[in-house]
């Protein structure tokens, strides 16, 4: 048969195209639980991380048994029925019906759109809520960065902060992975006598001596805008619009988790 | 035997694929700020380049000329995804920091050079060594470079501390340039021009003559 004959040009190609077709899909299929594991994974420790479970928890599973999954209402702030397993964040965000379209006052960590529904996570120690888990996400520099906050029981203390998923430079905004900078997270305050949400990032070294000290992280040097975005994106979830109500509601004993 | 020495051998110095042919520069620029993952990235060409003058080599006797770039294509894509998938299964970390820069091996220069000007004419055996040199050659350029950025700009080797930063309670200052992209086309000038001051053959003939500075006007005033 000619090299380059009609007949062999369509034989080549639709041969090719099922031969690649057929080994792509088989290793994608074979790979695939593997690979959901590693997202599930992953983001599983950096909750573990955030609420910092490994320094009372010998293991990451028994970490994990201690956590419950709880979805809540970020309109009311109110608990919901809607289980925990089949919440997926994605699908809210397409879906019109299921997010909140922010304005520009409101969209302080410029996410555009806000899901009605979000999944936390809630440490008991004893029975007691000792840890709350919050995802958190907002705009940096290049991308949005994703991450999860984790609150003392007294809900105003910070336990730890973790981003899973950003797109800084390395070396400068990515230093929000940098383990010294996320230690400095540890103990500051969320709120203030006011209620008011005062936690930031400032640009420089904060002063120990000042009274806004508990409120204050240090910036990260060279990497100004990401550290705008951390601060925006922490008002953003723990301000009115994102956790806030659900927050307060916690405080006042309005709701009982124990129901849900 | 010497032959096949001389295949595997070539592209690494004398016929480097980034230095002399200068491509594949854009992922020598966008993965190498930290080593490891350029190691990854490095294995991952690699890999790709060999399996695929391997495989187009293999056809290449039925391969009609009219669609033969469609072939090369279809068969590099199908390598880079899986090269991709294997990432996303067994090295999630480094695959979360490569992101995209794994598929646009399929864009790199180097892979479709390499298929198009020595796959298409040689045996399969010949083919993979070819491949295999030339992703050694890249891998070098890119080493050189990822060690150089990793430890001038954060002060570290594959994550170990050498030259303890500021951030960290040490004494170095990082040089932000060497985290940013552009500090690898120094690196890389440097890396060429050392290469060519070694191997003079590899200095390009000049294409044209540069016509003589125009006499200097005579200054009239003083401002």
């Amino acid at each position: 048969m000619q090299k380059d004959s009609i007949l062999n040009i369509i034989l080549v190609g639709v041969g090719l195209c099922i031969v690649c077709g057929a080994v792509i899909s088989t290793v994608a299929v074979s790979l695939r639980d593997q690979q959901e594991q590693n997202v599930i994974f992953d983001q599983q420790s950096k909750i573990i991380d955030a609420a910092r479970l490994l320094e009372v928890y010998p293991s990451s599973q028994e970490a994990l048994d201690s956590i419950e999954e709880v979805v809540v209402n970020l309109n009311d702030g109110q608990p919901s029925s809607f289980p925990p397993q089949q919440y997926d964040l994605d699908s809210i965000l397409r879906d019109p019906s299921q997010h909140t379209v922010l304005n520009g006052s409101e969209d302080i960590a410029m996410i555009s759109v806000r899901e009605n529904l979000s999944k936390v996570y809630i440490e008991y120690r004893n029975n007691e809520l000792k840890t709350l888990i919050l995802p958190v996400r907002g705009y940096g520099l290049w991308g949005t960065l994703y991450g999860y906050l984790a609150l003392d029981s007294d809900l105003n203390t910070i336990v730890g902060l973790e981003f899973y998923k950003h797109k800084e430079t390395p070396g400068l905004g990515a230093e929000v992975d940098n383990p010294n900078w996320k230690k400095l997270w540890n103990g500051k305050k969320v709120f203030d006598e006011n209620g008011l949400v005062q936690i930031s990032v400032i640009k420089g070294f904060s002063d120990p001596q000042s009274t806004d000290h508990s409120y204050e992280v240090d910036g990260l040097s060279g990497a100004t805008i990401t550290s705008k975005g951390v601060s925006n994106l922490l008002a953003f979830w723990l301000g009115n619009e994102g956790f806030g109500p659900f927050i307060n509601n916690l405080k006042n004993k309005e709701i009982k988790l124990s129901d849900v | 035997m010497s032959k096949f020495r001389e295949i595997l051998l070539t592209p690494i110095f004398k016929d480097n694929p980034i230095a002399l042919q200068i491509l594949g520069i854009c992922s020598a620029l966008a993965v190498t700020s930290k080593l490891y993952p350029t190691l990854i990235m490095c294995v991952a060409l690699t890999i790709t380049v060999s399996l695929s003058n391997f495989f187009i080599s293999l056809i290449r006797n039925i391969i009609p000329t009219n669609i033969r770039i469609i072939v090369q294509m279809t068969i590099i894509s199908s390598l880079v995804i899986l090269v991709d998938q294997f990432l996303k299964a067994y090295d999630y970390e480094t695959s979360k920091t490569l992101s995209v820069f794994v598929g646009l091996i399929i864009t790199n220069c180097i892979v479709m050079g390499r298929a198009e000007a020595f796959a298409m004419q040689n045996t399969p055996g010949v083919s993979f060594l070819d491949g295999l040199g030339n992703g050694l050659g890249y891998s070098l350029i890119l080493i050189v470079v990822g060690a150089i950025r990793e430890l001038l700009g954060s002060g570290q080797l594959l994550g170990i501390d050498i030259l303890t930063t500021t951030q960290n309670g040490g004494w170095y200052v990082g040089n932000n340039f060497f985290l940013l992209a552009p500090s690898s086309f120094l690196i890389i000038g440097l890396f060429i021009w050392a290469l060519r001051s070694w191997k003079t053959e590899q200095v390009e003939e000049k294409e044209f003559l540069m016509s003589k500075n125009a006499p200097k006007e005579v200054e009239t005033h003083h401002a």
